[in-house]
């Protein structure tokens, strides 16, 4: 089934959780909406699932407005962010419950619950737990009980609120892989609310990048690494380099020290002479030059040199003008022993590539330069 | 990592176990830490004031009570229960009782779910009254309904044209009590509903469930430990207040006395030994009660600590 939310608003007070927000969720997608906490994207899962109201704006469920339909029949399946499953009652009745408060002209037999319960614990590999009580499991199995339970209403779209977020890193990239198998295997369409960017790129069909209550950008786990549409996302998806400075002719100038206009011509060409602006470029889009005579590039002094992965990461402190910020530079352990480097050493920092955004709009991506 | 977080045990009396454990072991940290270990003379001085005080407070009118009930014997002891004074002070305490504690359950269940799960204005405008009964002497609360109700009162007149008697009568008595006992049960489950929050009734909706089967099926079961520890406050109140029905009683013997005033009035007039018998009545009711608290606080700190387990 199709999601579409179109124009929703939700304040909470002052505060404005969610600002005219236009989603399109297709059928069979597992979307990730992901974004820092208070960006609204809880607030936007829980308004599809009709347990929150928008202040405006309408929630399309295959194309028919659901704005006025109550939770109950919108056969949405929910999963809690801490599971919430009923700590009284068994596995085998937390899954049976949804079916069990049916209407008793539709509910199924005894018999047929039992069937079907199993059939789902079956599906989350946890058969053999139906008799113990939630905090007899562990938080992994608690998840994947929480999930039966919401398949067992044969939901027509699966929310799932954090579905990791209380989990330790091992059980968290097992889960993660299992669920990505499973939406393989139903092709229902789901959504999941993280605040982790491994996660929703490493799961997703599509994700939805939210800050502020306003979507920053929609697209394929790779299109929004690759290509970042706002300098909140070039923030906040992998680590990044940011460079504050201001447009001169063809070049980019941080402080005393020029940044080569040929990595940036085709980008910098549309700003204003003397526009105050922000590069972004990813550790491994920074070369270090360390001929003592160079003038392109933006100085820096070697803090640090970490060389145990199959890459090394160089840690730099900015002099003349960055001072006091923090660069990193991703490199091979080879070039790092070609170019000779040291703690200390004074050196420059040159992008290969390099994305220039204009001042204002350009607030949220700040202190992103680890 | 499954096999782990199995337990052999069944769950309810591993968890007491645990639980009682728990303190002994906190106490035994202390006694074997040097830093913490006091002086023999300082822990048999703490130790002796506290069992001096209970003894002298709280054990001793205990038996005093029973003691002075007997002292003249089984027969007199039954006597004085049996006379048709008494057994009706009895009925009365129990007629009472029985109206007010489900009225307060029902009462202090709705409070504390619009207090817990609501949001809305007055909010703690409500919880601040919720108390007004503990807040407020009894004997104020009595007066309140003689003031509405009695002769000279709001309604007195009108009550009296129809014909409908509520003060120094058995409508009286039930009011009292129902006011005196009114924050027992809110007060006991305002806390609990808070901390359990709406999840699960947030899941119960989501997976279809209606109004009354997310009450029924999800939320009575988490607060059940609670509630009931509410009712067993209420009732030892509603059977043990003596100053709010007083006033409204008018002490009308084999009417509108309950057991407490019975009581009192057998002392007044030198009955000694039948107001001790009496009185002993009340002071079983009251090791009831507490045998019933220990209980079922047991039972709530085993729910609880497979909740808190569940939220590890």
């Amino acid at each position: 089934m199709s999601i579409r939310v179109s124009n929703i608003d939700k304040r909470f007070g002052d505060f404005v959780a969610l600002d005219k927000v236009t989603l399109d969720f297709p059928t069979g997608e597992l979307v990730a909406l992901l974004g820092p906490s208070g960006c609204g994207k809880t607030t936007l899962l829980r308004i599809i699932a009709g347990l929150e109201s928008a202040d405006a704006g309408r929630v399309l469920l295959d194309g028919e407005d659901a704005s006025g339909t109550h939770v109950r029949e919108r056969q949405v399946g929910f999963v809690f962010q801490h599971y919430a499953l009923f700590r009284h009652m068994t596995v085998f009745d937390n899954v049976a419950f949804g079916m069990r408060m049916k209407p008793r002209a539709q509910r199924p037999s005894e018999k047929q619950i039992r069937a079907k319960v199993h059939e789902l614990l079956n599906l989350v590999q946890l058969d053999w737990l139906a008799d113990r009580f939630p905090a007899q499991l562990s938080g992994g199995q608690r998840q994947r009980i929480a999930l039966a339970r919401a398949l067992a209403v044969e939901p027509r779209v699966l929310l799932l609120d954090e579905p990791f977020g209380a989990l330790d890193a091992k059980v968290r990239k097992e889960l993660r892989r299992w669920l990505r198998k499973l939406h393989d295997e139903l092709h229902i369409t789901s959504i999941f609310v993280t605040h982790d960017q491994e996660e929703a790129l490493e799961v997703a069909d599509r994700v939805v990048l939210m800050n502020r209550g306003r979507v920053e950008q929609v697209g394929a786990p790779e299109e929004v690494y690759r290509r970042p549409a706002t300098p909140f996302v070039y923030g906040f998806l992998g680590s990044v380099n940011l460079f504050h400075g201001r447009v001169d002719g063809e070049a980019v100038r941080v402080g005393e020290d020029v940044l080569p206009p040929d990595v940036l011509t085709h980008e910098a060409g549309t700003f204003d002479h003397g526009a105050e602006v922000v590069a972004f470029a990813r550790p491994h889009e920074l070369d270090i030059v360390v001929d003592a005579g160079a003038t392109a590039g933006v100085a820096a002094r070697v803090s640090r040199i970490l060389a145990f992965g199959v890459t090394a990461r160089v840690e730099l402190d900015g002099v003349n003008g960055t001072n006091g910020q923090h660069f990193e530079v991703e490199l091979t352990r080879d070039q790092v022993a070609a170019l000779g480097l040291a703690e200390g050493q004074a050196v420059r920092l040159v992008p290969s590539r390099l994305k220039v955004f204009e001042r204002e709009t350009a607030g949220a991506g700040a202190g992103a330069a680890a | 990592m499954d096999g782990e977080t199995y337990r052999e045990e069944p769950l309810m009396s591993g968890a007491v176990a645990m639980q009682w454990s728990g303190a002994g072991d906190s106490a035994a940290r202390f006694e074997t830490k040097a830093a913490t270990r006091e002086a023999p003379l300082v822990k048999w001085l703490i130790i002796g004031l506290s069992l001096s005080f209970f003894a002298v407070f709280l054990l001793m009118p205990l038996v005093a009570v029973l003691v002075e009930a007997l002292r003249k014997g089984w027969e007199t002891y039954l006597t004085a229960l049996l006379d048709p004074d008494a057994l009706s002070a009895v009925k009365l305490t129990l007629i009472a009782a029985v109206i007010a504690v489900p009225l307060n359950l029902v009462f202090g269940v709705a409070a504390a779910w619009a207090i817990a799960k609501f949001e809305f204005r007055g909010k703690h405008f409500l919880i601040t009254l919720i108390d007004l009964p503990f807040s407020v002497s009894p004997v104020i609360a009595g007066l309140i309904y003689v003031l509405v109700f009695g002769a000279q009162g709001w309604l007195g007149p009108w009550l009296y044209e129809h014909d409908i008697r509520i003060i120094f009568a058995v409508p009286g008595i039930v009011l009292a009590t129902v006011f005196v006992t009114f924050p027992f049960v809110a007060r006991e489950l305002i806390p609990l509903m808070e901390a359990q929050g709406k999840e699960e009734e947030e899941a119960a909706v989501v997976l279809g469930a209606n109004g009354w089967q997310t009450f029924w099926h999800v939320t009575l079961p988490n607060i059940k430990w609670g509630l009931m520890y509410g009712v067993i406050l209420t009732n030892a109140r509603a059977m043990g207040e003596f100053g709010a029905v007083s006033v409204v009683s008018g002490h009308i013997r084999g009417e509108t006395n309950t057991l407490p005033l019975h009581v009192e009035i057998l002392y007044n007039e030198y009955q000694f030994a039948a107001a001790f018998a009496v009185a002993s009545l009340l002071a079983m009711l009251a090791l009831v009660t507490l045998g019933l608290k220990t209980w079922v606080e047991h039972r709530a700190a085993a729910a609880h600590n497979e909740n808190q387990d569940g939220t590890s």
